[in-house]
Order: C-alpha cells, then structure tokens, then sequence
C-alpha cells in the first residue's frame, strides 16, 4: 500500500479520483498521525477530528456523485491560528483571544470549505504572528521536526511543522514579514506569499495590514499552485484585495516542473547574502543557482541598494501598524477581560482600569515590546523621524525592485540567513531574531510575491536551507515556473524529496 | 544615539493601556534602546524629495452596491462577550464616581 502520508496532495488528488482510498481514510490517517507525534511537535492549538470527519465524509459522497467541488476536494488542510474559523478556536498564539471561537470564517476558510477541503485544526504560531521562531506562542513554541531541540521558524512555525512532520499535506500560513516563507526555509518545506491583495485577508486577524498576507504551505510547488488557486482571487469583503483573476499557477508549475528555463533571466541580489549568511546556506545556494543555469536561466547580478535599510523600515511600519490594530483588544466585547480589585475607598475599577489589566496580563512581552515601539514611532515630534521616514523608505524599496525587474525576470536570495537555531538561543535579544528575516522582509514592503523552496541541507549541521524566489507584482506564476523547475533538478539530484532525509519521528510521543 | 527612558516607555505604555510593572519596564526599557539604536539609521536615508509610500498596491476608496446584507445576530455578536445584558456588552464604568 502506498504511504498516503508521505504524498504530495498532488499525489492524494490522484488516488482519490482513482477510487484507491477515500478523504474519510486519508483525514484519519493525519488526526492519528497527529494524535501520534504532536506531543512532541505542538504543531497544533487545537485539533478538529470530529469536524475533519464530517467534512470528508461530505467530500467521499460528492466524489461518488461524480461532483468534486475543486481540484483538491478532499484533501485535508491545517490552518494557521490566526484566521478565524466559525465554530472553532482561534487564539492567534496568544491569552487575550483564549477559547475565543468566532462567529464567522475568513474568506480563505470558506474557500476552503467550499472546496471541500477537511480542515484538521489550527496551527501554532507566534503570538498574534509576531515573531520569527514561534517561541512567543502563549502555548508553548512548536518544535523543528528535522531536531526537536531546536525552533520551526516563525510565525508559521505550526503550519510549516506539521507539513513536514507529515501531520498534514497543506496548510495555510500568513507572512507579513517572512513568516511563510522563513519557516519554509527551517522546516524544508514549500512556502509561498502571493503578491499583496492577492489573497483576502478578510477574518485575518491583522498584525500589519499593509504587509499581511495569507498564502499556500506545502511539501511540493505544485501543491501550493493547486492551494493557492483555491484560495486565491478577488473578494468584497477586503477593500484591498485585487479585483483580477489569479492565472494559471498550476498550469506554470506543470510547465516549469519540465525542467526548462531558456530564456529566464534570474537576477541574484547582492545585498542579501555574503556576510551573516552561514555558509552552508550560500552553498547551497550557489549550487540551486548553478542548476537553474543549465536549465537555460541567464544569471545577472542585481544591486538593490535601499534593502539594507529594509530591516529598520520593517521595524518602524511594522509595529506603528500592530499597536494600532491590536488597540482593539480592549476587553470590552470579545478576548480576555481582567477585573482589578476595588480600590481601598471601594471605589470599583473603570473601563480603562479594566483594559490596563487585560492588556498586560493578555498580552505576551513580544507583543508589548512591539505596541510600544509602535506608540512610540507615531507620537508627536517622532513621527516624521521614524514611521515618515520609513514610508519614504519603502518608497525607495519600491523603486529598487522597479530597476531590478527591468533586468530579471525574477531575483533569488538565500530565504533565511540559517538553518534552524536551538530553542531559547534568541530569545532574550530581540534584534538578533529579527535579522532572521533579512531577506523576506523587502518582498512585504513593496508587496511583491515570493516563494521559499528547500535547496538542500547545510554541511555544518545537515539542517534544512531554503531559496528564496521574488517576481513582480501580480506575476505569482513565475514563482511557480521557477520553483518547480529547480525542484525538478534538485530532487534528481537527491534521489527524491528532501523531507524523506528527515527524521520519522516514530516514537517521538514516548 | 536614540536612548528611551524608563520613565519614557512608562508613559507610552501608559499611552497604549498597557499596565506594566516595574519589572517590565526594567526589561523592556534597554530592549526598545537597542531596538531603537539598530533602526536609527533610517533617518538618513531619504531625501526630502522621495514620496512616502503607505500601501503596496495604489489603491483608491472601494465602493459597494448599497444594498443590505445579512450580519451578525445580536446573539452571535454577544456570545463571545465578557459580559452582556439585554442585548447589549456590559462595560465597566466608564466615568469617574462622584
């Protein structure tokens, strides 16, 4: 029998069709494999089996009318905390919002559910998506399944984890700053953030809206085309999203899964690697960049000067943006509400003593750290120094990827400067977690999309690396062409997968 | 060099409706001075003449037919509320006594 677990939903796309095995066999195989090894990984908040269930005996009978709703009717899907699910929790990684369950879904889930896909649970994440190592989940960090001493990248460290300890084939992550496609990177998995108003963000529980966006997260290219169709596309209800079709993602995944690129020019930015960058990253690096060349890509180098001031912008938009849209948190209508005692005259706690209390025992240091940060860049007499200048900054980013696509097609980095860190190694110095996403983080200042694939495991540590791929606002398929080409390549070159080299963690849950 | 003071992040966190205790603002105070110190060199960076940018995509006012649409029950609007009372979230008090 075929290892369903170790597929691609490509591969569970064809068995179902097939009559081989059934969504209600396959979203049982995931619960148990998750029942069996999320001790270990807390991939997952919170686990749905009786949902998954009904979900997928639903898609097994339209299956059997001959009427699947999509292209992946049946398949099941992880989804990160931070959208919200009708019916079932969603805390977004933190105790302000625990045991909240909305009152409606985020148009990615009803996307979702309309075709047909058994939502298995919501993943673990950052609180409130801020951070780069999911270690400032209130719930405890998830762990790397490659080493579960060390950290599944951030925030979508869940959604990245539990694809590539198998737990599921697909899942949905969110990336304001890299927090796809970082943890992509760490987790040897496929992660990808569509240009900017690609997908809707509406029922995503905002973090930095001008940056935010929700995207596919999977063991293969292909997956994520076929996801990100399904979720993917114009809708009403988000002001921001883009009112034109997705394209052809699938059709440019099959067409670059062919493994030719003649023509392609690639540019390589230099501002994101050599120094800090480890060099089992830039190695393998260097070696994907060779293989897109004898696939027929041209290679040219790119100078994106403003990028080194990405990280600075990121930091002043970033939480100026989070301390305004978490101001409504303020325990008045939904999410934690903590009553101080009465004062010793008796006078009762206001609405304002109430809301002091909440944020502080609701909120995480994270958190707090970057409300302040926020509060601070926007007040008067700061606010033309730090948040006007960052704007003008990200205007300068703009202008950078302007220049460099008019030489490229598309520009390719390193993902993340390293492989995975160990669990608590960071998390006392805020800025050095933050260089993590180095190179993500220009992609969401200028809104193009960008997709992280696994180039291959670094000498120094046999950890997982990632390959980073950027293409121009609203030309998504490129990234699909591009990445499933290299994946081609290098999976010729490995003999299979990358994930196959990882650890089963069989007996993790002793 | 951008420092913040203790007594600075106090009053921002002030600002922000967040009660910090002294232990956090001794941690979180010299954090934000290093994050401040590491992003500090944003300010020479663009000129006068450069535009700011607040958003990826140039987008205008989006409209929508007006037409009505079904929304929240009161019910499921409530059902998630610390408190509520006749259809309504109940708040603390929101003046001063007196």
């Amino acid at each position: 029998m075929t290892d369903y677990l170790l597929s691609s939903a490509t591969e569970l796309v064809a068995a179902l069709e097939a009559g081989e095995t059934t969504s209600v066999e396959l979203t049982t195989l995931f619960l148990d494999r998750i029942a069996a090894v999320d001790g270990a990984v807390n991939a997952f908040l919170h686990v749905d089996r009786e949902g998954a269930l009904a979900q997928a005996t639903a898609s097994d009978e339209r299956r059997a009318a001959g009427n699947p709703a999509s292209a992946l009717d049946g398949v099941p899907i992880a989804v990160k905390d931070v959208l919200a699910t009708e019916g079932l929790p969603t805390t977004c990684g933190s105790k302000m919002l625990e045991g909240w369950i909305p009152p409606y879904d985020a148009t990615v889930v009803a996307r979702l559910k309309q075709a047909g896909l058994p939502i298995l649970g919501k993943t673990n994440m950052d609180e409130f998506a801020m951070g780069s190592s999911t270690e400032h989940s209130a719930y405890g960090p998830t762990h790397n399944p490659w080493d579960l001493d060390r950290i599944p990248g951030g925030s979508g460290g869940g959604s990245a984890a539990a694809v590539a300890a198998f737990e599921a084939p697909l899942a949905i992550g969110t990336d304001t700053g890299g927090s796809i496609r970082q943890p992509g990177a760490v987790t040897g998995t496929v992660g990808v953030k569509p240009t900017y108003g690609g997908v809707s963000r509406y029922g995503l529980v905002a973090m930095a809206n001008s940056l935010d966006q929700a995207g596919p997260v999977s063991r293969t290219v292909l997956d994520s085309a076929l996801l990100h169709e399904v979720i993917g596309g114009h809708d009403p209800h988000d002001s921001t999203s883009i009112d034109q079709p997705v394209g052809a993602l699938v059709e440019a995944a099959r067409q670059g899964a062919g493994g030719d690129l003649s023509g392609l020019r690639v540019g390589v930015i230099k501002e994101l690697g050599g120094d800090g960058y480890q060099p089992g990253v830039l190695a393998r690096f260097q070696e994907s960049l060779d293989l897109l060349v004898a696939a027929g890509a041209e290679v040219v180098e790119v100078s994106c000067p403003s990028f080194v001031h990405a990280l600075a912008a990121y930091y002043l938009i970033m939480p100026s943006e989070a301390s305004s849209n978490l101001a409504k948190f303020d325990a008045m209508r939904y999410g934690l509400r903590v009553v101080p005692e009465a004062a010793e005259n008796g006078t009762q706690p206001s609405a304002e003593d109430v809301m002091r209390a909440s944020r502080d025992a609701g909120f995480g240091d994270e958190v707090k750290r970057r409300i302040i940060l926020g509060t601070y860049a926007l007040s008067s007499g700061y606010y033309d120094a730090y948040y006007g200048q960052a704007q003008k900054v990200r205007t300068l980013i703009s202008r950078d990827f302007d220049a460099a696509f008019e030489k490229a097609d598309v520009l390719v980095s390193p993902t993340a400067p390293t492989t995975a860190f160990k669990l608590g190694e960071k998390l006392d110095d805020p800025v050095a977690m933050y260089l993590n996403d180095l190179a993500t983080i220009p992609a969401n200042l200028a809104g193009v999309p960008g997709i992280s694939l696994p180039s291959g495991l670094a000498d120094e540590d046999g950890l997982p690396a990632g390959f980073q791929v950027l293409a121009p606002a609203l030309a998504d398929d490129r990234l699909y062409r591009v990445g499933a080409a290299l994946e081609t390549l290098l999976e010729k070159k490995w003999g299979g997968p990358l994930l196959a080299q990882a650890p089963t963690l069989d007996g993790a849950s002793a | 060099m951008p420092e913040i003071s203790r007594d600075e992040v106090a009053h921002l966190a002030d600002l922000a409706r967040i009660d910090l205790s002294d232990a956090e603002l001794d941690q979180i105070a010299p954090q934000l001075s290093v994050i401040l110190e590491s992003i500090a060199s944003i300010n020479e960076v663009a000129s006068d003449d450069i535009p700011p940018t607040s958003h990826a995509l140039p987008l205008t006012n989006v409209f929508r037919d007006d037409v009505v649409v079904p929304g929240l029950t009161a019910e499921q609007a409530l059902a998630m509320a610390p408190e509520s009372e006749q259809q309504r979230f109940s708040v603390p008090r929101i003046l001063g006594e007196e």
